[in-house]
This record gives structure tokens, C-alpha cells and sequence, in this order.
């Protein structure tokens, strides 16, 4: 048996109030790095406005509609970037969004329980290829691909060549190969963050249909996906964010050529692309001032598009969802 | 309402099969670029892969042989100082909204934090270029693992708070009951114990920018040779296969494809030894 009295006997300093500052400089310094968030955003914003502003004050407005990209006489306009990057990235959805989630309404609602995670797991490792490996592998094999099957098949005169978007030459790069790509970037993303909205979608719902005496499909048409809507949609715009701003993939198989033309099979350039070809090769200081101009627009456009997937994405589930995407 | 009658039950759940096995192929659709890209990944670069590979510098154009020793070497460098601008403030700011922040400056911390995560990373690129290349005068590693750091700093942040969140209240207030103060509470024994969960989100983040390309294309450069010191320009596994795929040399080409295997594989091995390691957590990372 221990001594009662050694138990009782306060050890020095055990009793001693615990400092208060270590506390407070914890908590402070804990707090400053969290603001970086904030101040990251803030800096990006500022160092794109003050890199541009000779650009803004040289062209105004006007930058945003004109089509003339001439480093050669100093003339820049961004219209071309902008139209290839809201084409591409068009592009991408429409390939990548039913696909996404018809994948993600098997995984939570149709698939056998085994085979869900492993699909999961794969979906995951898609989303690890870095986009540059994707470009090597789209310039070197979906691009002559796409240009001897589908692009071929395309622009034959008696299927829909006849159409404006399907016309001309083509070289194999172009807007829809860059599409292309863009919906193979943004596939994992769309699939997982619907998968997990999907999740999130209580139970009760779907055995009231199960009551009702609704089949696997109707339970998901009616309980699941009417309630999850919203959260879907936010799941799509947070994947048009990520496609407007895809740079190294679309780089390689788009042509980067700075020109609007109706046909899909033409070459196109997006805002990051420009950027990532021309940033290190800019010679003069207005050239410099154009290319951060097309850095602060795509900012601002992803910054406006993130903003609106974040809001959906919060409402629906009353904290912010997709966490789990990068 | 569409299933009231009972004559065309089998017809409804006909439909309903069909529907299963439609949006089954849409699944094998999404997963088959990783199979087809893996598959000419290894068809196109395994042969390219061997020892000179992992320890000669690049040849110039048109001479065969050479490899990407500089450029793995520049990769973990540029890693390496990613890590140590963007763990710290990742893994303190985490601490912060897991232990601290109250529930109305955690909502605008995380707003923030995912805005920033949707910032391009070609963005960065040239943010930090104005940052510190311009005021330098010179492309520098330094350059290239700042950029790197902000980019990973969004997703440390996330995912050390939500490990930090899966340690037990009774564990803080076990040891706040001791009297021991709070942020030697959080420190030795909160982070203590999430610190699987940490280092599990710290090399899911790198693994993730070790493969970018575009914010490091105006900061570390790319260098056909050795980095002597990180206020040089560096070079990339990523910049060097970029720069060899829209080359026109056939040589180059192959070497373009050799790199892309080791790094597809570096981060796939890190994901799925990760993901492994981690198995059956209910921390998504």
C-alpha cells in the first residue's frame, strides 16, 4: 500500500496556473495559418490586377472582344481564349456529365455491393494521371485516332458534314480533341462528387418508394435523384470549373491557334493554354501585360463558376461537400 | 402513379435491369481511360525504362541514349520545398478549424479554402512568377516549390482537419484535466495521435503536384543539367516530358513516354500504398 500522504502531497509545480500566453500565441499562430487561405486569394487577385494593368489601360474594355492576337504589332485581344476555352470546356461536359453520373447512379444505387468499391478505387486512380501524361498519351494516340475514326466518320458529307461544325480540313487537332481530353480530366472528378451527393441522399427516401412498390430504377428516378438534383448540378459546375481552367492536357491536342472558326475540327487556343505557350517566350513588356490580363479573366471565371458550385453544393447538404475531390 | 398496375410489373422491372446494365457500361466507360492510357504507358515506355535512364543527364537532340536522372533528382527537390512552404501553414491552419474555430469562421475558412482549391494551377504559375521570379530576376527552385506549396496548402489543410476531427473528444479533455495546457493538449496528443491521418493527407498532396506541370513552367524552368543551387533554374520529371512530347524528335519521344511511366507510377504506388495503408478509415482523403 502506497502512503496515503504521498498521494495527497501536491508535487511542485503540478498546481502552478498553466502560462496563458503559450495558449494565445497558439491559437493566434493557428489562426494566421488558416488566414493564409484568405490572403492567398487575395495576393493572386493583386498580383494578376498590378501584372496587367498596363494591358488594361492600354486596351479597356475592348480586350475582351477583340480577336486579334498579334505580339508582331502589339495587338491583343482575348475573344479567341475565351471562345476556345467556353467551347472545350462545353465539350468536355457534354461528354463527361451523363457519363459521370449514370456511373455515379450505379455505384450508389444499382451496382452489386462488391463491385462498387473496387470501380471506386479505380475512378479514384483516373483522377491521380497527371494532365500532362494524359496530353502525351492524347497527341500520340487520340489524337490520330479521333482523326482517322470519328472525325472521318464526322465530317463525311452524308452523315454530318454537312453541318457547319463538322466542316473543313482537319489536322486532328482541334476543339473537339480538346474536348475530348477536357472530359477525360473531369470524368472522376463529376463521378465521385456525385457519388457522394448520391450518398448523402437519407434512406428514408427510398424506402418510401421501396413501399410504394417501385422498382431499383423508379426508387432512384423518383426518391433519389429528384432530391439530389440540386446537389448534381453543383457537382457539374464545379467540374466546369475545373475544365476552364484544364492547361496542360488541352495545350497539346488543341492547336493553339488564336482564331474563332464554327467547325469543331479546327484548331482552337484556350486562355490557359496561351498562358502555358507563350508566358516564358513573352518579349516585350505589353506582351507580358496581355498574358497576365488572360491569367486575371480566367481567374475571374473560375473564381465566379467556383463560387456558384460552392453555394449549391453548401445548401444542399448544409456544409460543403466534394471535400474529397482535388 | 407509374406503378400502380400490376400487368406490366415485369415490363417495369425489365426496364429497370436494362437501366442497370445501361449505366454499368457508362462505369466501364469512365474507368477505360486508365486502363488504355496504363496500357501505352508501358507499351511505349517500358522499353525506354533502364539504368541510364535513372542516372544520365538528357542528351542533346538527334543522340540517342541519355536519361532523366537531373530531372527526378529536380522533382523531389522541388517536393521537398513544396513540403516546406505548404505543410506547416496546411497542418497549423488545419489545427486551427478542427480545434478552435468557431463554427461561423470555420464556414468562411472552408469557403475560402475550396475557392482556392478551383484556382487554376497555371494561375499560380504566373502569380508566382510576378512574385518572386520578377523581383529575382532569375527562374529558381525556390520559385518552382513556392507555387507548388500554395497549391498543395488548400488540401493539407482539409484533410488534416478532418483526421484531427476523428480524435476522440474524451482525449482532450482527459488531458486538459490534467491540467496540462491546451496547446500542448492539441500538440502531444491530438496531432499525436491523427499523425497516421496527417502524413497520409501531407503524401496524397504531394503525389498529387508531383505531376503538375504548368505552375512550375515559369518558375523552376526546366535545366538540361544539374541544379547546383535552388536559386537555379531546376528541372521536372513533368516540365522534361512536356517538353520532349511536343518535340519533334523520335528519341526524344520515347524518352517522353519513359518518363511518364515512372511518374504515372510513383503516383499511382504512393496513392495505392496510401490508400491501402488506410484502408476501412471513414477519413476520405
Amino acid at each position: 500500500m502506497p502512503d496515503a500522504s504521498a498521494i495527497s502531497k501536491p508535487v511542485a509545480g503540478y498546481m502552478a496556473p498553466p502560462s496563458r500566453t503559450a495558449d494565445k500565441a497558439f491559437e493566434w499562430l493557428t489562426l494566421f495559418m488558416a488566414l493564409t487561405v484568405v490572403l492567398l486569394i487575395v495576393l493572386v487577385g493583386w498580383q494578376l490586377a498590378a501584372g496587367s494593368s498596363g494591358a488594361i489601360r492600354k486596351f479597356g474594355f475592348g480586350f475582351l472582344f477583340s480577336t486579334q492576337w498579334d505580339p508582331v504589332n502589339e495587338e491583343y485581344g482575348a475573344l479567341p481564349f475565351i471562345y476556345g476555352t467556353l467551347v472545350s470546356s462545353f465539350l468536355g461536359l457534354l461528354i463527361a456529365v451523363p457519363l459521370s453520373i449514370a456511373t455515379a447512379i450505379y455505384l450508389t444505387e444499382l451496382a452489386p455491393r462488391w463491385l462498387r468499391q473496387p470501380i471506386i478505387s479505380l475512378v479514384e486512380m483516373l483522377a491521380a494521371i497527371p494532365s500532362v501524361i494524359l496530353g502525351l498519351w492524347g497527341i500520340f494516340v487520340m489524337v490520330p485516332w479521333l482523326q482517322k475514326y470519328p472525325f472521318a466518320w464526322l465530317k463525311n458529307p452524308h452523315h454530318l458534314g454537312w453541318l457547319p461544325l463538322f466542316r473543313g480540313p482537319t489536322y486532328g487537332v482541334s476543339l473537339l480533341a480538346g474536348g475530348t481530353i477536357v472530359a477525360v480530366m473531369i470524368l472522376p472528378i463529376i463521378t465521385s462528387l456525385s457519388r457522394e451527393i448520391l450518398v448523402s441522399v437519407p434512406n428514408l427516401q427510398r424506402e418510401a418508394a421501396y413501399a410504394l412498390g417501385a422498382t431499383r430504377w423508379e426508387v432512384t428516378r423518383i426518391a433519389v435523384l429528384s432530391y439530389a438534383q440540386r446537389g448534381l448540378f453543383g457537382a457539374i459546375i464545379l467540374g466546369l470549373g475545373r475544365a476552364l481552367g484544364e492547361t496542360m492536357a488541352v495545350t497539346m491536342v488543341i492547336g493553339n491557334r488564336p482564331v474563332i472558326s464554327a467547325s469543331l475540327l479546327k484548331p482552337g487556343y484556350t486562355l490557359a493554354s496561351v498562358i502555358a505557350n507563350e508566358f516564358a517566350e513573352a518579349t516585350t513588356d505589353t506582351y507580358l501585360q496581355a498574358l497576365f490580363e488572360i491569367g486575371l479573366v480566367l481567374f475571374a471565371l473560375t473564381i465566379v463558376v467556383n463560387l456558384i458550385a460552392q453555394l449549391l453544393l453548401m445548401r444542399f447538404s448544409g456544409e460543403s461537400l466534394g471535400r474529397s475531390v482535388q | 402513379m407509374a406503378f400502380q398496375s400490376a400487368n406490366n410489373h415485369s415490363l417495369r422491372k425489365a426496364f429497370s435491369f436494362l437501366v442497370s446494365v445501361g449505366t454499368f457500361f457508362c462505369a466501364i466507360l469512365v474507368i477505360a481511360p486508365l486502363g488504355i492510357v496504363f496500357f501505352h504507358l508501358v507499351d511505349k515506355g517500358a522499353s525506354s525504362v533502364n539504368w541510364d535512364f535513372f542516372t544520365k543527364l538528357p542528351k542533346p537532340p538527334m543522340e540517342s541514349g541519355g536519361g532523366m536522372a537531373n530531372a527526378i533528382a529536380g522533382t523531389l527537390t522541388l517536393l521537398a520545398l513544396a513540403a516546406a512552404v505548404g505543410v506547416p501553414i496546411g497542418v497549423l491552419g488545419g489545427v486551427y478549424l478542427s480545434e478552435y474555430g468557431s463554427s461561423r469562421v470555420n464556414w468562411w475558412l472552408r469557403f475560402f479554402g475550396d475557392v482556392l482549391n478551383g484556382v487554376p494551377s497555371i494561375i499560380w504559375g504566373i502569380v508566382v512568377y510576378g512574385l518572386i521570379v520578377k523581383p529575382t530576376r532569375t527562374f529558381s527552385a525556390y520559385a518552382g516549390g513556392v507555387a507548388l506549396g500554395f497549391l498543395m496548402l488548400p488540401i493539407i489543410m482539409r484533410t488534416t482537419e478532418e483526421v484531427l476531427y476523428l480524435v476522440p473528444q474524451g482525449y482532450r479533455e482527459a488531458g486538459l484535466a490534467l491540467g496540462i495546457p491546451r496547446w500542448k493538449v492539441i500538440v502531444h496528443i491530438v496531432m499525436a495521435s491523427a499523425l497516421g491521418g496527417i502524413t497520409t493527407g501531407v503524401l496524397l498532396a504531394l503525389a498529387r503536384v508531383a505531376g503538375e506541370t504548368a505552375p512550375i513552367l515559369f518558375t523552376a524552368f526546366g535545366n538540361s543539367f544539374w541544379n547546383h543551387r535552388l536559386s537555379d533554374p531546376i528541372a521536372a520529371l513533368p516540365l522534361q516530358i512536356f517538353t520532349y512530347a511536343i518535340s519533334p524528335y523520335d528519341d526524344w519521344h520515347r524518352q517522353a513516354w519513359a518518363g511518364a511511366l515512372v511518374l504515372v507510377c510513383f503516383t499511382l504506388l504512393v496513392n495505392v500504398t496510401v490508400r491501402f495503408l488506410t484502408r476501412g478509415r471513414t477519413v476520405k482523403v
